[in-house]
Formats: C-alpha cells, structure tokens, sequence
C-alpha cells in the first residue's frame, strides 16, 4: 500500500471520500446553496401575513424548500416577504428594515397591496412597494393562496439559478483594476 | 314604543333649556341637536346626572359649502347597555369644542382622532397630537376638500405621500337593479 509517507502526490487524494467528489462551478455551487437555504424576513403587515403563517406551518410547510428559518432580525435574512398593505406610515420603516439585510438579498411582493397598493387607492397607501425597494417577485392574489406563495418562492429559486455572483465580482474587479 | 329615555329627556330640556336647538327620534335612536355653548353643559350632565357612563364615540361631519361648516357627534351610552343617547352640535371653522376628558378618560383618543382627520381642535385637551397621521403632516384627510387620491407630501426621514392613481374611480356602487356590470362599474366618470 502506497502511503503519504512514501509518496507525497498521493496526498491529496483520500480514497475514503473518492465517491462524494463532484465537479462543478463555484456560481453553480454558491446558487445551490442559497436557493435551498433562503431565509425569509417576514415582513407583516396585514392580512397577507395569516397566509403567510399558513405557508410556514405544517400542511403547506415551506421547510420543505429550505425557507422555514423565518429571521425577525433583518441581519440574518436573505428575503424580504412584504406580506400586506405598506402604508406611508409603515414605507420607511420596510425601507429600513430592507437596508439592514445584508447582500445578497432578494424581496417578494406578496398580494395586491404590497405589488400595487391593491384596492387602498388613498392617501395613505404606498401605491406598490416597488417605489421603495427592487422587487423580484410579485404575486398576484389578495390574499394569496399559500401554494401562490410557495410557487413566487420556487419562481424567486429559479431566478437565484441564474446569477452569475462570482463571475460578476470577477468581471468588476478586472474593470475596476484595469 | 316608550322610549327608554322618558325621564331622561324631560331633565335634560330643564337642564338645557334654549341649549337645545331640536330633538329626533328615529327607529329608537334619540338624537339633540344643540348649540355648541350648550355642548359641555350637557355632556356633564349626561355624566354625573343622568350616568351614562360610558362615551362610545365622538365623530365628525364635514358640511362643506354650509356655515357653520363641521358638526361633532357623541355617542353615548349606560353601562347597561340600557340607554343609548346621541348629542350633536355645529362648529363654526374658526372654533374649537371644549373637551370632554374630565369626564370620560375615552375622549382623549376620539378627539385627537378628530382632530387629526377632520382638524377641529378641543380646548383644554392636554396632549392634542395627531394620532393617525404623523405629526408634522399638513391637511386633514377626511375634509370634503382634500382629493381620495391625496396630496404629495415629504418630511424626510418620517414619512412621505404621494397621489393615487384612481382611473376614473371612486369605484363606488350605485343601489339599481342593472346588473353586476352596470351597478359596479370599473371607473364611473365624475362630472
């Protein structure tokens, strides 16, 4: 038997893991990491936060996809569900909370309300929370069914599979150095 | 049917006398109309004479286009649940309604409700804030005069507002026997 000690070259390899190796690029691996542990800032604001506890417990079970961490500290979260109708009362404090996450982060505007400002054509709706912050989902509904929300998250995984982080970070830092 | 208020009335015209400006009863809902110097009068006596303990709601109307312009409504009611009494009185744009705090601790937030939506001020109310709206924004939203839509507003770091795109709404009904197309239109021109 050939050993490290015989053979420097051979250390690197362990025979006892040869089976778990896979190749694959680093984009591809950080997608599949952060599409299967999104961790949802909750954002509640009205009636669309009940279905959005519906989601999150057990007969629709959102742990399933790896999004049951719901995060009430806006640090620790990497989506921002904006469940409900944002009122110019409530608009900074959701902006807030939004700047506090950390990159990469991503939101989803659930229901009319949080997508358009719904039926609140008032004075005292934000008419659509997409005048704050980038949305990447909107879902349509009011309120949403939980297979609604659970489909805008499996939509906001498909879009997650796409990015290109790594690539991008190379390709500024080459633009920024030249 | 006997009103429930039969000793009710009578004392409140002796105490009130000319205070009153009319009386209605409808469906069992007794309402006075009073002037508003009669207002605090009467609001007391309701209290300590007559124990109603209980003030259920103050509101508002906006008779924009009439002089006196606003009208402040109290609801009030027995402990019991057995007598329901509504005072109404006018108020002129220029006037502000006495408070009723120290008689039922309720009135702070209902008339700071007031306050903030229709922009009647109380007299003698020791923390008159808007209660709604933050403080600092200039109209009052549920005045004849200011548009569903809104009005633009910014104080940074607060709040903002912005105008809501109606599409010719209000989408409001209208009672008819047309069908579900006609009575609620998707936008229904003003003119």
């Amino acid at each position: 038997m050939v050993t490290a000690a015989d053979n420097p070259a051979v250390a690197a390899y362990d025979s006892k893991i040869e089976g778990n190796i896979v190749f694959t690029k680093v984009d591809a691996a950080i997608n599949w990491m952060r599409k299967n542990s999104l961790w949802p800032m909750p954002m509640g604001l009205a009636c669309c936060a009940i279905e959005l506890m519906a989601t999150a417990s057990s007969r629709f079970d959102i742990s399933r996809f790896g999004m049951e961490v719901m995060r009430f500290s806006p640090r620790q979260a990497d989506v921002m569900i904006v469940a409900g109708t944002v009122t110019y009362k409530m608009a900074l404090a959701v902006k807030r909370v939004w700047d506090q996450m950390p990159e990469p982060k991503w939101c989803i505007a659930m229901g009319a309300c949080a997508s358009s400002g719904g039926m609140y054509r008032s004075y005292a709706v934000l008419q659509g929370i997409d005048q704050l912050i980038p949305v990447d989902v909107y879902i349509s509904g009011c309120p949403p069914r939980p297979e609604a929300l659970i489909e805008g998250l499996m939509k906001l995984q498909e879009k997650i599979e796409l990015e290109h982080s790594t690539q991008d970070q190379k390709k500024t830092f080459f633009e920024e150095n030249a | 049917m006997a009103s429930v208020l039969e000793n009710d009335l009578p004392a409140l015209r002796e105490a009130l006398g000319a205070g009153i400006i009319s009386e209605v009863e409808f469906r069992g809902e007794n309402t006075l109309n009073l002037s508003l110097e009669a207002l605090p009068k009467a609001l007391a006596f309701c209290k300590e004479n007559l124990n109603y303990e209980l003030l259920l709601d103050i509101s508002s109307l906006d008779h924009f286009g009439d002089d006196p312009r606003f009208e402040v409504v109290y609801e009030l009611a027995s402990l019991d649940d057995t007598r329901h009494l509504r005072l109404k009185a006018k108020v002129f744009e220029d006037e502000s309604v006495p408070t009723s705090i120290h008689l039922w601790k309720a009135a702070d937030w209902h008339e700071r409700e007031v306050w903030d939506m229709m922009g009647i001020p109380f007299s003698g109310h020791p923390n008159l804030k808007r209660i709604l709206m933050w403080e600092g924004y200039p109209f009052f939203p549920l005045r004849k005069d200011f548009p569903l839509a809104g009005r633009p507003t910014d104080m940074p770091d607060v709040a903002f507002t912005g105008v809501a795109p109606l599409e010719g709404g209000p989408f409001v009904t209208a009672p008819t026997t047309a069908d579900n197309a006609k009575r609620e239109p998707r936008a229904r021109h003003q003119e």
